[in-house]
């Protein structure tokens, strides 16, 4: 990978020469997707951005995630590092469990499964719901708002600065900096390197902070004290706050978008999910179907052939998560949302050994910033379709996003 | 009917305690447990497919 320029370019055939960060794509990656998974080369390659290969299919993207052998996470951005090298003071300080691969997978993920179980997350839905209010509460005399940066951004990063004990002030910050590496940094690397060395530079000093003055239900004084069972070490620890940071802001804030995005343009969804609030779960499970939010990637270990694509040691692979939950081969009408989906085994979160570890708490956010959202401003619709942004590679959603009510 | 879950495949999805709450639950690590012990009563069958067929992991299964 080298610079914007030589990686942009029109593309004439999606299926050897996909742009992940072509406009269009980012917008709307979906009939791409389909023009590959439908294609004689559903597993489309690229030169672009390091060079990938992009599984459509639902059953490729599945049998791939769970060969965590043969596919590694090594790395899992969707763009390769030039600097992976150089990543400055930090370089040890990985984003655990997300970039381990077994056997520290194992005990990097246990340490933090207790905290994400549904039991553990419904703690966060009263706070959760008033903090949906409380900006509800800023915006709704102005009859017009930004569902995305007003709303829907501002949500899960103070979930998780609850979370992890940190001052809520500094939400701005943690959206900058997160944006930083997943958005702005995947295609520059010296704004992703910045980013990565703040956040964690600020947990360095909470780590300090909580070793010298220890706290009751807090989740780095507890992992900081997980010693006893694991080699635990600062680094861990450091390399967990990295992630709660990376995995659970973007992708969050993504899916409560693209859902508001799609309400604000389907009043029959809206008034449906008002006659039957039962069916709230169920159709946050189809919202994150259609709207997943979230592309991985994988390394290839060794030399191999898979499907007939001819993959080499270090090839890079893109966990096209939304393409495989829109495959038309596992869900009928994939195009569709369709709320009361009885059959739907979709991998918005991911599958085998690094499935999302935080979805009970992603499911929580979403389906409370929606409900009140829906209480509070029951009709509304978008400002001007044309003008909502996007972001894409890593984390597909919309931006900007202007509704009137 | 009876169903189990193999603790082994299973990562923790909870799409079978969305599909069949009455039937699924969570351990402490948000991994899967069947609620209800021996045989299932009949109006739980359709539900309890349901959350075999959504789990993405194959970790349900079902002996009748
Ligand atoms: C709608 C929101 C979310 C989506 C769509 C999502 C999606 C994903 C996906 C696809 C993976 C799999 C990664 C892979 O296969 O390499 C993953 C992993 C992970 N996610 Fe999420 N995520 C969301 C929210 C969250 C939240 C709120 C948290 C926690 C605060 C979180 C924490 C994690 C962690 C810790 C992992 C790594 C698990 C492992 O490697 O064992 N995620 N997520
Ligand atoms: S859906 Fe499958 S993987 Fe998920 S908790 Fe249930 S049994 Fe486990």
């Amino acid at each position: 990978m080298t610079t914007v320029e030589e990686n942009s370019g029109p593309v004439t055939d999606p299926t050897s020469d996909y742009n992940i960060f072509d406009p269009e794509f980012v917008r709307d990656p979906y009939p791409t997707m389909s023009e590959i998974r439908e294609s004689k080369c559903p597993i489309a390659h690229t030169d672009r951005w390091g060079g990938s290969w992009l599984p459509t299919r639902y059953d490729d993207v599945v049998a791939i995630a769970q060969e965590h052998e043969i596919f590694t996470s090594r790395s899992i951005t969707v763009t390769a590092s030039p600097l992976r090298q150089a990543e400055g003071p930090y370089a040890g300080i990985a984003a655990p469990p997300i970039t381990s691969d077994p056997p520290d997978h194992h005990w990097h993920r246990r340490l933090i499964l207790p905290v994400f179980a549904p039991q553990s997350v419904a703690k966060y839905e009263q706070g959760t719901r008033d903090l949906c209010n409380r900006l509800i509460d800023g915006f709704i005399d102005k009859g017009e708002a930004d569902a995305g940066t007003d709303y829907a951004q501002q949500i899960p990063v103070r979930v998780i600065s609850a979370m992890l004990g940190v001052r809520d002030d500094m939400a701005d910050e943690f959206v900058s900096w997160v944006r930083g590496v997943l958005e702005v940094g995947l295609t520059d690397p010296i704004v992703r390197l910045e980013n990565r060395n703040k956040i964690i530079n600020f947990f360095r000093e909470e780590l300090a902070d909580r070793k010298k003055n220890p706290r009751e239900n807090d989740l780095i004084t507890d992992l900081l004290n997980s010693g006893d069972k694991y080699p635990v070490t600062d680094q861990y620890v450091l390399g967990v706050c990295n992630l709660m940071l990376i995995a659970g802001i973007d992708t969050t804030w993504s899916a409560i978008g693209s859902s508001l995005w799609h309400f604000a343009q389907h009043p029959e969804h809206r008034k449906q999910l008002r006659d039957n609030p039962d069916l709230w779960p169920t159709a946050v499970e189809e919202l994150l179907r259609a709207y997943s939010p979230v592309t991985m990637a994988r390394l290839v270990d060794r030399d191999i052939e898979f499907q007939g694509c001819p993959m080499k040691a270090g090839d890079r692979i893109l966990m096209a998560f939304p393409a495989a939950n829109r495959d038309p081969r596992q869900f009928e009408n994939p195009d569709e949302v369709i709320l009361d989906r009885q059959h739907n085994r979709h991998v918005a979160f991911g599958s085998g050994i690094h499935r999302c570890a935080g979805s009970n708490l992603a499911r929580l956010e979403l389906r409370v910033a929606l409900q009140v959202w829906l209480e509070r401003i029951p009709e509304f619709s978008l400002v001007d379709p044309a003008a909502v942004t996007w972001a894409g590679g890593q984390v597909h959603g919309p931006r900007v996003c202007r509704v009137r009510f | 009917m009876r169903v189990r879950v193999d603790q082994d495949s299973c990562q923790g999805q909870q799409m079978c305690s969305i599909a069949a709450p009455e039937v699924f639950g969570s351990d402490e690590l948000g991994h899967a447990t069947v609620l209800i012990e021996g045989d299932l009563p009949e109006h739980l069958h359709a539900k309890t497919r349901r959350a075999q067929a959504n789990c993405p992991e194959d970790a349900i299964i079902i002996e009748e």
